[in-house]
């Protein structure tokens, strides 16, 4: 019997939830677990959506988004999901930074950048504190146009090694610059000051694992390979979606898929009123990435000391975040997954990422793009070479992504990494004002992205569905 | 439900959102966010619980009714008569 992804669908649902990244998996369960049906449908045979891994021959693993998520985390996977899941995260301690203005680790929390600014960066500890609090008070309601290149001027002006060290390992984190919101910064940055960075002990394919049998638990439906084709409105409601070719009625529906594509592929341009079109028109998508992952030889282990948790390594003189984008880029950050990562596994393995732009890569032919996507793995095994100098010898596998297999994998327009820029989340929201029972939860507005983002941008989705289902 | 009914009935809800909290030293008067650790998804569970254990809907205007105790029980007992 050939397998049948639509097998014993129901004719009628709640709620139907497109996609099963971190944003749609945490809606379905929420909703589930407050009494609705709900049909999870996610078009790859796995859900996760970026927060996903990959197996590989001689038994590697990868991670592809598991560098790092704010300690909320713990506290949003206890209430919406499990204690296992929850307690299963854990700190990484060890934060480094490499480029030639400084060279230094850090547990990224408060305390221990207050340290490094007073100390190595000789600022008054009065501004650092000023500067802490500023952030940390920011919120969605500010002025839009204060930037965060503004804000580091106001508080450490002319000090281009600090701009780096605070701004770099956000651009990392969800392709913001100094151009975007300081608020978007400020949230988001506070995040993880207020305890550091922590991870998943177990992996990615361990959470997703951990999350599928919650779901399952709380009675969600859910079918992977089952892509949504169409979300049928009728009267300004929506009425059905289309997922292989079979329609299934439903009151309500959340996307979790991009948040374009939401709007002009699966509902259509012409049910949208055309200020809200142009609005979201102006929606910048974020940047896309590259990856390079390097598996190494079965018991050939990278001494923790050696490299730290995660390393933002550069060569260039300056810190621009326009540039870390470019392809010929020395930026780039490591994460070192040690056995600890897999408790009981004996392998490392090393992920490199950079920040990238989907037109520097969807525009070349197909031989210059294999041959770019050797170059990069070039680039990054001699940059690694600087603190492993023999990894070369000690590599069992490696293999590059590109903005293209992230578009291909999530179906993101563009391979965008991180969803939008902070215009996204005024549309996302404004969504189930022109379309009855339509929403959005996916990474949107930067401060909705990342792993503790999507996950809590599902949670208070949820709740406007929730509300609208109980007053149909 | 009476007052004290509803009173207790909040407190069953920040049990289970804040279950590392002591909550009997509750202050009425104060606001919750000056005495609990609790931040805006946590008032957000707190409006998902009424909803789902009562039927009550707040809009999302009215969320600042519920930043004490005293304030959420005066705010919710007309709501809460019939139950
Ligand atoms: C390289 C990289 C590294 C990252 N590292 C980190 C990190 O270290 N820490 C962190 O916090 N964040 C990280 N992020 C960001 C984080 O992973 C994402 O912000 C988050 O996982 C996005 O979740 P989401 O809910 O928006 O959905 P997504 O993960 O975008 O998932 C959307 C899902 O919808 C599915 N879908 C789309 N269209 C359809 C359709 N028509 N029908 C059915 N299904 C559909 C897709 O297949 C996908 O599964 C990283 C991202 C990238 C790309």
């Amino acid at each position: 019997m050939p397998f049948d992804p639509l097998e014993n669908l129901r004719d009628h649902y709640d709620v139907v939830v497109i996609g099963g990244g971190l944003g749609g998996m945490t809606a379905a369960n929420a909703l589930a677990r407050a009494g609705r049906s709900v049909l999870l449908a996610e078009q790859h045979f796995k859900l996760g959506g970026l927060a996903t891994w990959f197996r590989r021959r001689g038994g590697h693993v990868f991670d592809v988004a598991l560098h790092g998520f704010p300690v909320g985390m713990i506290k949003s996977c206890r209430r919406y999901w499990s204690r296992e899941i929850a307690d299963s995260i854990v700190q990484l301690k060890d934060i480094r930074f490499d480029n030639p203005m400084f060279s230094l680790s850090t547990t990224f929390d408060r305390q221990d950048f207050t340290r490094l600014l007073i100390e190595r960066f000789q600022v008054p500890a009065a501004s650092v504190d000023a500067f802490f609090d500023a952030a940390r008070n920011m919120n969605f309601y500010d002025d839009q146009s204060f930037t965060a290149g503004q804000l580091f001027e106001k508080f450490f002006p002319g000090r281009a090694d600090i701009v780096r060290l605070l701004m770099e390992p956000i651009t990392y984190a969800n392709g913001s610059t100094l151009e975007d919101p300081a608020l978007t910064y400020g949230i988001v940055f506070s995040n993880f000051m207020s305890k550091g960075v922590y991870t998943f002990q177990g992996g990615t394919d361990q959470l997703i694992k951990l999350m599928g049998r919650e779901l399952q638990k709380s009675g969600v439906d859910v079918r992977t390979r089952c892509s949504v084709e169409k979300v049928h409105v009728d009267r300004g409601r929506v009425r059905a979606v289309t997922l292989g070719g079979k329609q299934v009625e439903t009151k309500a529906a959340v996307s979790n898929a991009n948040l374009l594509g939401t709007i002009f592929h699966l509902v259509g341009r012409e049910y949208w009123d055309c200020q809200f079109v142009e609005q979201a028109e102006a929606v910048r998508l974020n940047n896309s990435s590259t990856q390079v992952y390097m598996g190494l030889k079965p018991g050939m282990l990278i001494d923790e000391s050696q490299c730290g948790d995660l390393l933002f390594s550069s060569t260039a003189p300056e810190f621009r975040t326009g540039l870390l984008l470019s392809r010929n880029i020395t930026s780039r950050t490591f994460s070192f997954y040690y056995p600890k990562t897999r408790p009981g596994f004996d392998r490392c393995a090393v992920v490199a990422s950079t920040n990238a732009n989907y037109d520097d890569w969807n525009k070349l032919p197909k031989r210059e793009y294999e041959a770019a996507k050797q170059h990069l793995i070039e680039d990054t095994l001699n940059s690694l070479e600087r603190y492993v100098p023999d990894i070369r010898e000690r590599l069992d596998f490696v293999e590059a992504a590109t903005p293209l297999t992230f578009e291909r994998y999530t179906k993101h327009l563009g391979g965008s990494s991180f969803g939008t820029k902070f215009e996204g989340l005024a549309v996302s929201r404004a969504m189930p004002e022109q379309i009855g029972g339509l929403y959005h939860a996916g990474s949107v507005g930067i401060i909705m992205s990342g792993w503790l983002g999507a996950v809590n941008y599902g949670v208070i989705v949820a709740n406007d569905v929730d509300a609208y289902l109980m007053k149909s | 439900m009476t007052a004290a009914e509803i009173r207790d009935a909040i407190l069953d809800i920040l049990h289970d959102i804040a279950p590392d909290e002591d909550l009997s030293n509750l202050k009425d008067e104060v606001p919750f966010r000056e005495q609990l650790e609790l931040d805006s998804m946590d008032f957000l569970d707190i409006v998902m619980e009424l909803r789902k254990r009562y039927r009550i809907q707040i809009p999302e205007e009215e969320y600042t009714e519920l930043s004490s105790m005293s304030s959420t029980v005066r705010y919710l007992e007309p709501r809460m008569k019939g139950i």
